[in-house]
């Protein structure tokens, strides 16, 4: 497995307003690679739209200012595409007009080339989510688990150097919910990400076993 | 209060808008292809023959007119399909493009034909591109005598139509984003790499085409089997099938009638092996898009591509604004000569004088748009309410339906309808007219209806039942006032509709019914400047007037409500 590039993601003095009010107060943090740490509040204290800002995605009604930055890059004004961020959702969102491999091959890298290669690297990403085989399906047929795993292997196959996770437990069941729990904090530590939670769920930040920032409703 | 309810006429609703869709298509149809095959008796066709299509295919210019009707209509489709396509892909993420519907809504609401009038102003040698480029650049000092506008090859034709179809499919698609996760996909693919465009044409087209392929086969029908467009901007000589089939249908000697069958059944069968080939297409693409998909490139050519796309839109954009500006121009000018940008003196005098002329055609536009509107607008809302009280919801074979006028060729149907409507002894009277629009406006109506009312929680009319109103108080105090502006759109986009349409008023009016698009585009033959931009001018403003008023009066009725914003 290709290591990721192992550097710090830092948030230099990130502040969102709303609309004039103050939705996340000026937060400074740094996140190891293989450390992974989480930002607790409840729902709507800004914490997704925190995410969206570090992956470029915010949506332009509000106001973020700040730096976020991965070791030496400053990758604040970058276009999403560029900042190898990887994030994962509460909804797995595999797209529905592709099969589970072609979900993966939308992710896998374009420089590994041929089609026998970049199948084998999909078969090999579903094998280690347990789901060998499973390439030709549509992904609607796929369990809810299934398919969080699926995600979660096609966010890990774009390299990220960065992961971001936007409470994707919430929709899972229990047994469920520790199984994937486990799974997503083995493979980032694996790679050596630097991870970043958000959730309003106390036992997801315990499972995270990294710092816990907590953020109040503004 | 009886607790009995009584078998409900709102049962009978969709059987009835079916019935008046599709059987006068289906008559006209069957009207049409008889004679094309020489049996129309009132005229003396008592056999079966084939001399129509004989006569059709020693008419000189035969081969031309097939080549062009089949060259502008695929060219136009595509292109439409192209511009929009990359239109939407780089400009998806615009916070503006949210509104983009209420950029492109006046341009849609203006009538094919005002358009099209004014772009052959703008385009013709003595025209006003050529008037802002000489005599400083060029030198002329005179018109140059080239044929810009009704060329052989048709392209004025195809950039006339372009204007009205990109924005229509930019509709379109703006309407299907909604109906999928259209902004976590794009999050999603965008950290996974791919640029904005790339992001769009991978992840969100091949989900949404399913929804916008009906209305991509109405442009290809509708580019194929144009009349007033290519009226005014098409070649003449030869025209392309469908004019080619009106002028035969209205020439003095009625043996005519056999040949003008024959070209609209061939027009007919044309559409129908074009929307085949282009299915066969999709299927293509589709394959070669899930390869171009699975390779996993990121930074290639689409960001490039969708760009250079949005820039010929916002070019097509522009011409559709200067083209009605120069119409609005031209009808208060006094003293306009060549080469000047602008007119030497500007007065009101020609409006003054057009306004007995202008008035006849503008109420008969007026109360023809809103009996068709009006009638509609009641089938429509009987059909909806229908399918929320539980009847079952129409499935895909009904949204064929609805789409059927729009894919079978006007004159395919038209001039059967019109023999139909002679022997019922009915043609030329307003009654004809109303009914042969509403064909046309029944579907916009639905179509632009449906979705914001089955969007309507239906807890609001559940909660109102529980407080002891009726069905029917339901739905006037509760349902209507919440959907007044989505209502009042859809009638709006009717309305124009209405206003817009050529071909059926002609045939059904059989040429004694006078709208301010058909007095316009027999105007465009020739006359003075002044009167087409006055009749343009009128054209674009009153299906204006019914957006603006579909805006503002619920603005006003609802100033203050806030929460009534959700619903619309």
């Amino acid at each position: 497995m290709k290591q990721a590039l192992l550097a710090p993601l830092h948030l230099a003095s990130v502040r969102i307003d709303l609309a004039g009010r103050e939705l996340i107060p000026p937060l400074t943090l740094d996140v190891e690679p293989g450390e992974c740490a989480t930002i607790m509040g409840p729902s709507g204290c800004g914490k997704s739209t925190l995410l969206a800002f570090i992956s470029g995605t915010i949506d332009p009604v509000f106001r973020a200012t700040g730096r976020v930055t991965i070791g030496a890059r400053d990758i604040t004004v970058l276009p999403p595409e560029h900042r190898h961020i990887g994030i994962q959702f509460q909804d797995d969102l595999l797209f529905p007009h592709l099969s589970v491999g072609d979900n993966l091959a939308f992710a896998l890298p374009a420089r590994v080339r041929g089609r026998s290669q970049r199948r084998a690297r999909i078969e090999q990403a579903l094998a280690e989510a347990d789901l060998s085989g499973f390439a030709d399906r549509d992904p609607a047929t796929l369990s809810g688990g299934q398919r969080a795993r699926v995600a979660l292997m096609r966010t890990l196959l774009s390299e990220p150097h960065v992961l971001l996770l936007d409470e994707p437990f919430n929709k899972l069941d229990a047994q469920l919910r520790h199984d994937f729990r486990r799974f997503v904090f083995e493979h980032a530590a694996d790679r050596g990400l630097p991870t970043l939670l958000v959730t309003h769920d106390a036992t997801d930040a315990q499972a995270a076993g990294g710092r816990v920032i907590g953020l109040a409703r503004p | 209060m009886s607790m009995v309810r009584r078998p409900g006429v709102l049962r009978l609703a969709p059987a009835l808008t079916v019935g008046i869709l599709l059987l006068p298509i289906a008559a006209g149809l069957v009207g049409t292809l008889l004679p094309a095959f020489g049996y129309l008796p009132a005229i003396g066709g008592r056999t079966f023959n084939l001399d129509g299509w004989r006569r059709l295919a020693d008419y000189p210019g035969f081969g031309t007119s097939v080549a062009i009707t089949i060259g502008t209509g695929v060219l136009t489709s595509a292109l439409a399909v192209i511009l929009a396509f990359g239109c939407c892909a780089s400009l998806h993420d615009r916070p503006w493009m949210r509104r983009l519907g209420a950029w492109v809504a006046p341009i849609l609401s203006t009538p094919h034909s005002a358009i099209a009038l004014g772009l052959a102003f703008l385009l013709a040698p003595s025209g006003w591109i050529a008037r802002a480029l000489s005599p400083w650049l060029t030198g002329w000092i005179l018109p140059p005598d080239v044929a810009t506008v009704g060329d052989p090859a048709g392209v004025a034709l195809v950039l006339g139509l372009l204007l009205k179809e990109v924005p229509y499919l930019i509709l379109m698609i703006v309407g299907a984003l909604n109906q999928v996760q259209a902004r976590a996909h794009l999050a999603i693919a965008r950290a996974l790499g791919y640029g904005p465009a790339e992001a769009w044409l991978k992840a969100i087209l091949p989900q949404i085409y399913p929804q916008i392929r009906l209305p991509i086969y109405a442009v290809i029908a509708f580019s194929l089997s144009v009349v007033d467009v290519a009226l005014i901007l098409g070649p003449s000589n030869p025209p392309p099938l469908a004019v080619l089939a009106v002028r035969w249908f209205s020439d003095a000697d009625i043996q005519f009638y056999f040949p003008a069958a024959a070209a609209a059944i061939l027009l007919l069968l044309l559409v129908i092996g074009i929307i085949a080939a282009w299915r066969g297409f999709e299927r293509c693409a589709m394959l070669v898009g899930r390869r171009w998909i699975a390779r996993g490139g990121r930074g290639g050519i689409a960001t490039t591509a969708a760009t250079m796309a949005t820039l010929l839109f916002g070019v097509t954009f522009a011409l559709s604004v200067l083209a009605i500006a120069g119409m609005a121009v031209w009808s208060v000018a006094d003293q306009w000569r060549f080469p000047d940008a602008l007119p030497q003196a500007w007065s009101l005098a020609n409006w003054m004088r057009r306004f007995d002329g202008l008035a006849g055609p503008a109420w008969v536009t007026v109360v023809v748009g809103a009996l068709a509107t009006g009638v509609a607008l009641c089938l429509v809302l009987a059909c909806l309410e229908n399918e929320s009280r539980g009847h079952r919801r129409p499935g895909a074979a009904a949204l064929w339906i609805l789409y059927v006028p729009l894919l079978v060729p006007q004159v395919a149907f038209l001039f059967g309808a019109q023999v139909l409507l002679v022997r019922m002894n009915l043609d030329g009277t307003l009654a004809a007219v109303v009914w042969a629009h509403l064909i046309f406006v029944l579907p916009y109506l639905f179509l632009s209806l449906a979705d914001p009312w089955r969007a309507f929680d239906p807890r609001y009319a559940q909660t109102a039942a529980s407080l002891g109103a009726s069905r029917m108080r339901v739905f006037f105090a509760v349902k209507l006032p919440i959907l007044l502006r989505p209502v009042l759109i859809a009638g709006a986009v009717a309305f124009a509709v209405s206003v817009g349409q050529y071909l059926a008023t002609v045939f059904a009016g059989n040429g004694r019914v006078a709208t301010l698009t058909t007095e316009a585009v027999t105007l465009a033959a020739g006359a003075d400047r002044r009167v087409i931009g006055a009749y343009a001018v009128a054209q674009t403003l009153f299906p204006l007037i019914a957006y603006v008023g579909a805006v503002l009066l619920p603005a006003l009725l609802f100033a203050h409500r806030r929460g009534l914003r959700g619903h619309q």
